[in-house]
């Protein structure tokens, strides 16, 4: 009877967070054995999907789900990821959870150790048993074998390539006995396509057993090659489950990311660009968890230039490399200038100004008031708001100038606060992106990059922001460059979007080009761009 | 890695004992000290010193660094040993009473200091220093004024004049060398107090077999990357505490074998040193602040009393001043922990960039050659 | 209510427990005979001669380089300066400020040198500046010997060179501040206004420096070096100023303190001064990466009521000194306190 119902079920998935809906009504099934490729642009849902199924505490302590989880036919509920690992699912995170000084075998069975009775288990308890290291080798051996890769259980992790690492991962995982269901996200991004090739002939083989596993992964080759099902999430929708047999890659590209063709910006039409402002060649950028390859691009003069791509893939390394947050190489010039990379100072004097995707991490002093916040970057490469004293032998802050700037943005920007002094830390997300922007717009740069401009803020802060981005641009004839996950904002305000993959700019589109394209450029496939834009 | 830069990794990683060997045997001449009378000391304060330093080791597996809180241990095995003087208990079998009755204090002790350094991770060192020195103040307001008042004491010999507080100086006299004496054995030209040895060995074969159980697996794992650890169940909190605590209690028995060996107490000082000369000869031996193993530490007691025996002798005849001698020998030191612990600093902070610069050239699947483990290209929705 | 209580909890228990216990000793002090006027005037002379070796501590704190437990560097530098100016014989007003002349260089360098080493090791800061500080101390103390000082009052009497461990400044620059203008009402009130008006002065600098650009700078360097490095700023520059200037503070703050004191104190005295001036700031409300100037003066006037007042107060009472106790139990719970609070630590 068991056969039948399936031995993974989600039915009418719900999550908002604090009303902000970012799943709705997700249901499908997972088979014993079967593969299902799980697909999405950025802010679909998979990690909150995920993040439900395993049982992480963030989702209890932002008001739980709505919906079921069915482990052969019966709900389950998990209150930490402890419980779902007991009821058998087992998951391979993005970044490794392993103890670097330890070896493959024990970080296998970590904290799952074979253990030896001692004498002084009696008074002090388990805890002093001896571990029987030999068994310990064993099980990690056989877990090992059931990949079919070649690691060496006694090498140390920190001495390991990257994709032996992944492996391991791998192998502690279904080292567990109880583990039916397998879950990885993103697990080739890190591999060597020959390793990649090895995971997926493991994966393939450990459904033949009867492992059922869910795969996530933006490369949708590899999905198309070893899924036996896919569902494509959107707009935290399950728009497509369907078998994989038969399907294409650009089908999946458009179900992606595909939405009707809704208003493009028909603006651009009218817009006269100048000479070209900014030319980057072959820019790479070391920044953790985006990195940048070889990145060349040109940016006309009034252009408003968007950079999208999936998260991961290098479109936030770009701006942080240029403005020197991270340490990078290549050519950048600003109006036939160079600009030496690594200095975010000379980057700031030469025009340039950066809204940074870190709200709270990088653009603001949340312990100070907001006054500081918009004034400091001007007040320190620019040398404004300060009185000067004594000759110019020193300087005070002059903080009726640092008022008045203040409340100038507040108003353009709508800002909601107290007043001037209210220190960052208060301000609702929204409005602290505004003061972010003010930072930016004080400094009256010439090019101005912004990334994840509204990330995490509401509809109508949305709107304003973007209104400001178009006026700044349209009225001082700022340009803009602009990286963001949301491709439908970089279409309704880009004269041109360029895609980033793998560290890459994979293309560029103009806005109104046919969404699929974008699902593939996204995806690393090629699209013929020649016909759409003059490129470069 | 070329010739040249595993020389220069060696010589990072054992600059302290380098320079302290060096400046050790530098001074053995003009010491004018016999090589008997030099080994003949050594051999007594490897006995006397090596439990406590011992009791470093447990903290720094866990991950918390230089356990200075251990003189919360010292202190408590001083009130044991108050304890076994006024009630009159002699020889060894007054050293197991003062370890009796400064276990339970030494507990309570060890669990506060675990508690504290838990709600100041990262900050571990500094905190203990400052935990010792707290408890220090009450150890002297107890010891000072409700020993004799409120906590009544038997022995008017060992009370203030002013009829409460204990004297200053304590004499040991009872179970002075109790434990040395019980097997002193003379081997060639040196007395070697045999009991004190074996407890010691009994000691680094607790520790071996230690770091064999489970606890002190997962002690390891804390050490290492407490997320980790936690993230696979392992209970990060109370490993750390139980770190703490087993390191207090070592402390506890140890500063009374070091004091059976001294002979006296002063009560309210004792304790002043013991964290620095603990720390700084673990530090001297070869260890760091994550790194320590049972060889660090009898290297570390030799070469650091050997330095201590023979400098003030050696300042005096090459400056004519014993005090120089004196402030020669604390020179060294203090900076020798200040030397690892820069030289510690430096070189983790130079791993955490060559890490990232081998990942600079993009290739992914590229060996992640020093001890952080980080995925690049992280490549997920958020 | 829920505003006194978010005051409480931003307060914290451990410091009302000290207001109020102060609160409580001025009050008994008139009934177990203890004068109030001499008290006060303690307190207030205490505080001038504390304020500013606590006053050194603001600039890397707001830096964002942790408590400056390596003070002694500057105290050094401080002592320098003030066994010179005796050997030069220099008297007065004029002697007290060529100290300070004469330490500057010597603050600067050691300002300097410490910050690239502090530089190098973010995160550990606080361990490592303690112990650069005590062997600095030793190193200084066989210099003591050594140094070719030949001052008669300055030197050991037989031996005729290597200064002793105690110098009176008697004769040379003893109180010129605290005398400056001093007001006195009765037997045993003294209004130490030069000392005052000294500290107010460079309290007053202070709070200047840190409106100015470069102090703008630094503040966002302590509250978030990100935010800072984004905008331009170089980290590591601003934390060499601030060590400088913290130095030269404590070289300045030594000799204030010594002429109130009247003695300058060589050999192992530095040590032991820098925790009472941490422990002061923090008891003021400062925390690991913010001081103001209020903290400055209400923590130095708070910890040195209390050093004064509970000796003579409750040896009164109890007829016992119990002053040390309190003492080290007050000034190191007050550190312990800090270190535990969530706060930002320094990568």
């Amino acid at each position: 009877m068991g056969q039948d119902s399936p031995l993974l079920a989600l039915r009418a998935v719900s999550k908002d967070f604090y009303g902000n809906v970012v799943l709705q009504d997700v249901s499908f099934d997972l088979r014993a054995g079967e593969i299902l490729g799980l697909v999405g642009e950025n802010g679909a849902g998979k990690t909150t999907l995920m993040s439900i199924l395993f049982g992480m505490p963030v989702i209890a302590e932002t008001g739980g789900f709505k919906g079921s989880i069915l482990i052969d036919g019966q709900e389950v509920h998990f209150g930490s990821p402890f419980d779902a690992l007991d009821a058998g699912i087992g998951m391979v995170h993005q970044e490794f959870s392993l103890i670097p000084g330890f070896t493959t075998t024990e970080n296998i069975v970590l904290n799952r150790e074979s253990m030896r009775p001692s004498i002084l288990n009696e008074v002090f308890g388990d805890r002093m048993s001896i571990l029987d290291r030999s068994d310990m080798k064993k099980r990690s051996e056989s877990a090992i074998a059931k990949l079919g890769v070649n690691l060496d259980p006694g090498m140390l992790v920190s001495e390991m390539p990257v994709g032996h690492k992944q492996f391991t991962e791998i192998a502690r995982e279904i080292s567990r006995k109880a583990t039916r269901i397998l879950v990885l996200d993103e697990p080739t991004a890190v591999l060597t396509e020959s390793e990649a090739d090895v995971l997926l002939a493991t994966l393939k083989r450990l459904s033949s057993e009867g492992i059922a596993i869910i795969f996530i992964s933006h490369r949708l080759k590899e999905v198309v090659d070893i899924a036996d099902r896919i569902v494509v999430l959107r707009d935290g929708h399950a728009v497509k489950d369907v078998p994989a047999k038969g399907v294409s890659v650009r089908d999946i590209a458009s179900w992606m990311v595909g939405r009707s063709m809704t208003d493009a910006a028909a603006a651009s039409k009218d817009k006269l660009f100048g000479a070209e402002i900014l030319s980057v060649e072959h820019l790479w950028v070391d920044m953790p968890g985006e990195t940048v390859r070889d990145v060349s691009i040109r940016v006309r003069q009034g252009e408003i230039l968007g950079i999208g791509g999936l998260a991961g893939q290098g479109k936030l390394g770009i701006p942080n490399g240029v403005m020197g947050l991270y340490p990078s190489g290549g050519v950048v010039t600003l109006q036939g200038k160079a600009v030496p990379l690594n200095e975010p100072r000379t980057a700031l004097k030469a025009g340039m100004a950066f809204v940074s995707e870190d709200r709270r991490g990088v653009g603001l002093l949340l312990d100070e008031s907001l006054d500081w916040n918009i004034a400091f970057t001007a007040m320190q490469i620019h040398g404004q708001y300060l009185k000067k004293i004594a000759g110019g032998l020193f300087t005070q802050r002059d903080e009726a100038g640092m008022k008045k700037l203040c409340e100038e943005y507040i108003q353009l920007l709508d800002i909601k606060c107290t007043g001037t002094k209210q220190k960052a830390k208060e301000l609702s997300g929204g409005n602290q992106q505004k003061i972010c922007l003010a930072k930016a717009f004080a400094m009256k740069p010439e090019l101005l990059f912004v990334s994840e401009p509204t990330r995490g803020i509401d509809v109508g802060a949305k709107r304003l922001v973007l209104d400001t981005l178009r006026h700044y641009n349209r009225d001082y004839g700022t340009t803009i460059v602009m990286v963001s996950s949301e491709l439908e904002e970089l279409r309704s305000i880009c004269d041109r979007i360029a895609i980033v993959d793998e560290g890459r700019i994979a293309g560029i589109l103009p806005p109104t080009a046919d969404i699929a394209d974008f699902g593939l450029l996204m995806a690393g496939m090629k699209v013929d761009t020649t016909a759409e834009v003059a490129n470069a | 890695m070329s010739a040249q830069k595993k020389l220069g990794r060696f010589i990072s990683e054992y600059a302290v004992v380098i320079i302290f060997t060096v400046i050790t045997v530098a001074c053995i001449k003009p010491s004018g000290l016999s090589l008997t009378y030099i080994i003949q000391e050594i051999i007594t304060r490897l006995g006397r010193n090596s439990f406590l330093v011992l009791s470093l080791l447990l903290p720094i597996f866990a991950g918390m660094g230089l356990n200075f809180g251990m003189t919360l241990g010292a202190m408590a095995g001083q009130i044991g040993l108050i304890f076994a003087v006024d009630w009159g208990i002699a020889g060894w079998q007054g050293l197991v009473f003062a370890v009796l009755v400064g276990l339970p204090v030494s507990l309570l002790l060890g669990w506060v200091c675990g508690a504290v350094m838990n709600k100041a991770k990262g900050r571990e060192m500094v905190t203990g220093y400052i935990l010792a020195f707290f408890i220090n103040g009450i150890y002297q307001f107890v010891v000072l004024y409700m020993m004799g008042s409120v906590i009544p004491l038997r022995s008017a010999a060992i009370t203030l004049s002013r009829g409460y507080g204990v004297r200053n100086t304590l004499n040991l006299e009872s179970v002075r060398q109790s434990l040395d004496t019980l097997l002193m054995l003379k081997i060639g030209p040196f007395m070697v107090p045999g009991a004190a040895f074996i407890v010691i060995a009994l000691l680094c074969v607790f520790i071996v077999w230690f770091k064999k159980t489970k606890l002190g697996q997962d002690m390891r794992a804390v050490g290492q990357d407490m997320a980790v650890a936690d993230a696979a169940g392992i209970p990060v909190e109370r490993t750390r505490i139980v770190a703490i605590l087993i390191s207090t209690v070592l402390a506890c028995i140890g500063q009374i074998i070091f004091l059976q060996n001294m002979g006296n107490l002063a009560t309210y000082n004792a304790h002043d040193q013991t964290g620095f000369f603990a720390v700084a000869a673990i530090l001297v031996g070869g260890a760091s602040v994550t790194k320590a193993n049972i060889p660090n530490v009898f290297v570390g007691v030799i070469l650091l009393h050997a330095m201590f025996i023979v400098s003030p002798l050696a300042g005096q005849r090459l400056f004519g001043s014993a005090m120089i001698g004196e402030y020669f020998r604390q020179f060294i030191g203090y900076g020798v922990i200040a030397l690892s612990l820069v030289l510690y600093a430096w070189r983790s902070r130079k791993a955490i960039d060559n890490a990232r610069a081998g990942l600079r050239q993009g290739a992914a699947g590229s060996s992640g050659a020093s001890g952080a483990v980080d995925a690049n290209n992280k490549g997920a929705a958020k | 209510m829920p505003k006194l209580k978010e005051f409480i909890a931003d307060f914290g228990w451990p410091r009302i427990i000290i207001f109020f216990f102060l609160i409580s000793l001025f009050i008994a002090a008139p009934f177990v005979g203890v004068r109030l006027d001499a008290s006060i005037s303690d307190v207030l002379n205490r505080f001038g001669q504390y304020a500013i070796l606590v006053l050194a501590l603001v600039p890397m704190v707001q830096a964002g380089c942790g408590l400056n437990f390596g003070m002694a560097l500057g105290i050094v530098a401080g002592l320098l300066g003030s066994t010179l100016s005796l050997q030069f014989g220099m008297k007065g007003m004029f002697g007290f400020l060529g100290a300070i002349v004469l330490a500057t260089p010597f603050s600067l360098i050691f300002g300097f040198m410490y910050g690239k080493l502090l530089n190098k090791v973010k995160g550990e800061e606080m361990t490592i500046a303690m112990y650069v500080g005590f062997s600095f101390v030793m190193l200084m103390c066989i210099m003591w010997l050594i140094l070719p000082y030949n001052n008669p009052t300055m030197v050991w009497g037989y031996a005729g060179k290597g200064l002793r461990t105690t110098i009176s400044v008697e004769n040379y620059w003893n109180k010129v501040l605290n005398d400056f203008l001093a007001i006195r009402i009765g037997r045993f009130f003294v209004f130490p206004t030069g000392l005052l008006l000294f500290v107010a002065a460079a309290a007053g600098g202070m709070w200047m420096f840190l409106r100015s650009k470069t102090g703008t700078a630094m503040t966002a360097v302590g509250s978030n070096p990100d935010y800072a490095r984004a905008s331009g700023i170089s980290v590591d520059k601003m934390r060499t100023i601030s060590v400088v200037l913290s130095t030269f503070l404590g070289a300045v703050g030594i000799i204030v303190y010594e002429q109130s004191f009247g003695f300058i104190q060589l050999y192992s005295a530095p040590s032991p001064m820098v925790f009472p001036a941490i422990a002061a700031l923090l008891i003021g409300g400062a925390s690991v990466n913010k001081a103001t100037m209020v903290n400055v003066v209400v923590g130095t006037f708070l910890f040195q009521g209390l050093l004064t007042m509970t000796p003579s107060v409750i040896n009164s009472i109890l007829q016992t000194d119990m002053s040390e106790v309190i003492r080290i139990i007050v000034s190191n719970g007050m550190i312990l306190y800090a270190l535990t609070r969530k706060t930002k630590v320094t990568k």
